[in-house]
């Protein structure tokens, strides 16, 4: 019979190689899916693996795609790493886009290119101010992060709801809900014509390079992880486990408020109720696939990006329902918590007699 | 020694490797010039690819499935002169943009986006692909290449609400409102002036959603507005939620966009139901023909684009003929639903008497009239 | 008066979709496991209960239905976490994204159909009371149902034996186990007994609810449910009170904006989470009056022989 017996020390290789084979199983199902839906699986699967890189275009596409994705997802490692449970990213990324739509929104004709910086630290503020909340909760009041983001999520939800069909309406804008378009000098720059990626994209490598130095190379982040995962441990070295959970958040937070203010002022050019897209709950699988590792979660952010568009594809070009998306995107996080096994365990044939 | 030989034979292999590509390639370059002149000279029409952008899904038995039975009507009428696609569930957002342009990038050279949500991504799109035409509908922006197209739903409202007023017993009617917008508060006010048209004691409840399409959600406003005292509802949202609480709580409502008197055959009073494919026939046609040109369209009973169809059977005979009065009188012009005097919720007149209200006037209702009780949400 | 009444009904409504899912998830939390799957779990036991209604037009069949659904999802999620020790947040984070996305897939071809008449339900004789009739008397019986299943817990929890063992493998699995009990077992039978519950749940809102199938018609419930039964400090009774505490807020919303009042839609919409934050921070407070009440071994692994 099989048995799971527990390695001596964590398998490097399966480290590396539980992803791809999570992916393997995933793009398995895929098929198997494709080919009961009577669709050819081959070109199902160059909707998801081929198409979305095939140009430069599409190239660029999937970068826009990618780029809120990994931003909050680097936050979201800090925290994870440091065992604080943020899955409000989401309202966080809504709170910096409305903090980010309100400073674009006073801008006028005549406002410098100054004011897009401006925009970029409201939007960090505005997701900081959010997650400092939920921080807030959990240090004075032991509240748990898990629910208390979540539920902010919502209330974050109705803040912008609020906004866009009231005070920030658009006046001459036949009374939809949506703010006025922001004036042209709000744009976070493009990196080049003809596609839409922005700077963002190279804020977002910034942050893995500075991820990667804070989490591996810095005194602070050493003691922010162990703060987190071992907090007796981390009396003892004198590190603070209320220092770690208060960076945490407001990093993440941060992080998500980014990234929010880069679409805000980015593809989306205003504040309407459909900004909450869900990228703060995929970044929640981005920075797991990732193994919550800065590099990692480049790929994994890319990876994710093929799966949202890959399944529009699939569906305008095969008809395949657009549920495939949240389908392939729960599979991959499943089977990357099961092939993770594999790290830390084997699995042995025993024999009855043993 | 072993190193030359491996090295040589690699080098070998490479090379002949090199040729044969070379050797293919020139071969299907030889193949395809051929093939033209092998061909014979008539050409083929290819048919007009059209596509169109869905909102929700095809099957929500409202807003989109209307649509889409409009694409299948065109289909049925020009027949394999034109090829159509759809995709289904394009969200409102940044998103939609790369759903346009991948239209457009398909060869697809008429799009439809079938909500309001989708105009700032159409119009970048259509100022970026001008030999692509673009259908907005229920929008108020153009472009050279892009038109917007609407539906008189208040004339659809304004029948109901004339059923409605000789129905209710309670004298209180409901609307589940979606999305405080012109539009819908415009339907809000014609299901109560057509209402207090044969039954001035009437007045209206409104519970606002803030979605167009949340079953559960309308299906709780339902009950409420029931709750409050509201006998017979009408519905500005997408789903047959509404219609449903209304049968299982044993009152009356109106289906909205689609006939949906199969989910709540007791409840049922009438659906007012927009019908897109006269619409959707014209612009195809206009687009096969090279007439498309640019401008905004809002067409009702008159153009066939409204009726209120399936009548329940209990309505009374000289309702019904009052029903059929109306849309006689607003398919000839004679008719008109917006004509002063007319009073808003503060009792001061909006319309002065016989003065009829034009399409900007309606274009921008954000008022409620007398009769409707609550403030709308945001507004004045 | 009479409205008072009826929203007392529909709050009854309302809060028993909470209340069910919230006591499957409490069974979990006792024995040490938080299933933050509930959400997708509960739409896909709700695509499961409706189309076995479709199909069949028996409603204890879709209940059934949905319970199965529940009850196989939150295996694999129970197999996961107990027998492979993966993270129990994230194994339930993946299980309610998949579960989105997996419902949305299948219940495609069902979104336009709808169900036979539903049936109205109503106590004999007790119906007929004046206001309280309306308001108390006219539910479907799984309404009652999920009282008597608080009461039910209650008794089990703690007067029975298995109950007993069910809490001390929450408090303790190394003591538990020590004692010769199969924690894995327990656990996992807590876990789909858990389950199975949440897709009652989730198949009480696609059946009587809302008698539809949309995707992602559960719209959240799952979660408020998971912050249910912190906020009752995992206790039944609380659990259904809490629920029909969240039921009636947000029907109270609605029927606020029926009755002219002049607050701002989306304030009342966000009301019921406000609520639950302000709660969840009261309640916390007293870190000993937590300690005391949450099971200590919520959310960590345990591996025999460690």
């Amino acid at each position: 019979m099989l048995k799971l017996e527990a390695r001596p020390e964590a398998s490097k290789l399966w480290g590396y190689a539980s992803p791809v084979l999570a992916l393997l199983l995933t793009v398995l199902v895929g098929v198997a899916i494709f080919m009961a839906l009577g669709k050819d699986p081959v070109r199902g699967l160059q909707m998801f693996f081929w198409e979305p890189v095939k140009s430069a275009y599409a190239l660029g596409e999937l970068m826009v795609k990618a780029t809120p994705l990994l931003v909050i997802a680097l936050g979201l490692g800090v925290c994870y790493r440091s065992n604080v449970w943020n899955i409000g990213a989401e309202g966080q990324f809504v709170m910096g886009a409305v903090a980010a739509g309100g400073v674009a929104l006073l801008a006028d004709a005549t406002t410098g290119r100054w004011i897009v910086v401006a925009i970029v630290l409201a939007g960090i503020l505005g997701g900081l101010l959010w997650a400092g909340l939920v921080a807030l909760l959990r240090d004075r009041f032991n509240a748990n992060e898990i629910l208390v983001s979540l539920m902010l999520v919502y209330v974050a939800d109705m803040v912008l709801s609020y906004l866009v069909y009231g005070p920030w309406k658009d006046p001459a804008g036949y009374n939809f809900p949506q703010s006025k378009t922001f004036e042209s000098v709000t744009q976070i720059p493009r990196l080049m014509s003809g596609s839409r990626v922005s700077v963002g994209l190279l804020i977002a490598f910034a942050g893995v390079g500075l991820m990667w130095v804070y989490l591996f190379r810095t005194r602070a982040g050493f003691a922010q992880q162990v703060g987190g995962l071992a907090p007796a441990a981390a009396r003892y070295a004198g590190f603070s486990s209320r220092q770690a959970l208060w960076v945490a958040l407001l990093v993440s937070g941060g992080a998500a408020g980014l990234a929010g203010a880069l679409e805000v002022a980015g593809p989306i050019g205003q504040l309407t109720p459909y900004v909450p897209a869900g990228y703060g709950f995929a970044a929640i699988i981005v920075a797991y696939v990732g193994r919550l590792h800065p590099v990692g979660m480049v790929f994994s952010a890319v990876l994710m990006s093929m799966f949202y568009i890959g399944g529009e594809l699939a569906q305008s070009r095969l008809g395949l329902p657009k549920s495939i998306t949240g389908v392939f995107q729960g599979l991959l996080l499943f089977s990357l918590l099961a092939c993770d096994t594999l790290v830390a365990y084997r699995l042995r044939w025993l024999s009855r007699r043993a | 020694m072993t190193d030359l030989t491996k090295r040589s034979i690699f080098k070998t292999v490479a090379l002949s490797a090199v040729a044969a590509a070379a050797a293919l390639t020139l071969l299907g370059c030889g193949k395809k010039e051929e093939a033209p002149k092998a061909e014979a000279p008539a050409a083929k029409v290819e048919p007009l690819k059209v596509a169109f952008a869905y909102v929700g899904p095809v099957g929500d038995g409202g807003w989109t499935f209307a649509h889409d039975n409009a694409r299948k009507a065109v289909e049925k009428e020009f027949g394999d002169k034109i090829v159509t696609s759809f995709v289904e569930k394009v969200p409102e957002s940044a998103d939609a943009e790369r759903v346009f342009r991948d239209m457009a990038s398909q060869g697809n050279k008429l799009i439809f986006g079938t909500t309001f949500g989708y105009m700032e991504p159409m119009l970048k799109v259509s100022a970026d692909i001008k030999d692509v035409k673009f259908e907005h509908a229920t929008g108020y922006k153009t472009a050279d290449n892009l038109r917007t197209y609407d539906s008189r739903t208040y004339e659809g409202a304004y029948m109901a609400g004339v059923i409605a007023g000789k129905m209710t017993k309670s004298n209180t009617l409901g609307v589940v409102a979606s999305v405080p917008i012109p539009e819908v508060v415009r339907n809000i006010n014609s299901f109560t002036l057509g209402a207090q048209s044969v039954n001035p004691k009437v007045k209206t409840k409104v519970v606002w959603v803030n979605e167009w399409f949340n079953p559960p959600k309308e299906t709780e406003a339902a009950t409420a507005l029931i709750n409050g005292g509201a006998d017979v509802l009408m519905q500005n949202t997408d789903s047959p939620a509404v219609l449903q609480t209304a049968e299982k709580m044993g009152k009356r409502a109106f289906g909205w966009d689609s006939d949906m008197t199969a989910y709540g055959p007791k409840a049922h009073l009438g659906s007012a139901v927009i019908n897109w494919a006269p619409y959707y026939i014209k612009a195809v046609g206009e687009a096969l023909e090279g007439k498309w040109a640019t401008g905004q369209s809002w067409w009702g009973v008159k153009e066939g684009a409204i009726d209120m169809v399936s009548v329940a059977a209990d309505v009374p005979e000289d309702t019904k003929k009052k029903v059929d009065e109306i849309k006689a009188g607003l398919k000839d012009g004679s008719f008109s639903i917006w004509k002063g005097p007319i009073v808003g919720q503060d009792g001061k007149e909006v319309l002065a008497k016989d003065v009829m209200a034009d399409d900007k006037f309606m274009g921008g209702i954000m008022f409620y009239v007398k009769g409707v009780e609550g403030k709308i949400p945001g507004g004045k | 008066m009479e409205s008072y009444a009826l929203l007392m009904a529909a709050t009854l409504n309302a809060g028993t979709v909470l209340a069910l899912a919230a006591l499957g998830l409490l069974i979990n939390e006792k024995a040490g496991i938080v299933n933050l799957g509930a959400e997708g779990l509960m739409l896909c036991a709700a695509i499961a209960g409706f189309a076995t209604v479709v199909h069949t037009g028996n409603d204890l069949l879709g209940f059934a239905a949905g319970m199965g659904a529940g009850a196989v999802l939150a295996a694999v999620f129970g197999l996961l976490v107990i027998w492979l020790g993966t993270n129990q947040y994230a194994t339930g984070l993946a299980l309610s994204l998949f579960g989105v996305g997996f419902s949305a897939f299948v219940g495609i071809g069902y979104v336009q159909e709808k169900l036979p008449t539903r049936p109205q339900f109503e106590v004999p004789w007790l119906a007929d009371i004046p206001l309280i009739g309306p308001a108390l008397f006219r539910q479907h019986p799984l309404v009652y149902g999920a009282m008597a299943l608080a009461v039910a817990m209650i008794w089990f929890l703690y007067r029975t034996r298995t109950g007993l063992v069910l809490r001390s493998v929450g408090e303790s699995p190394e003591s538990a186990h020590a004692l010769g009990y199969n924690v894995r077992r327990i656990r996992m039978a807590a876990v789909v007994t858990g389950g199975a519950l949440c897709g009652l749940a989730g198949a009480y809102i696609s059946v009587i609810y809302t008698p539809l199938w949309v995707e992602g018609m559960v719209a959240g419930k799952g979660w408020i449910a998971l912050a249910l039964t912190t906020f009752a400090t995992w206790r039944p009774a609380r659990v259904l009170l809490g629920a029909y505490l969240f039921g009636g807020v947000t029907m109270l919303q609605f029927h606020l904006q029926g009755t002219g009042v002049d607050v701002p839609s989306q304030l009342l919409t966000a009301l019921p989470y406000v609520a639950t934050i302000v709660v969840l921070a009261s309640i916390s407070r007293n870190p000993v009056w937590i300690r005391v009440n949450m099971p200590t071994s919520l959310g960590k692994p345990f591996h025999p022989g460690s």
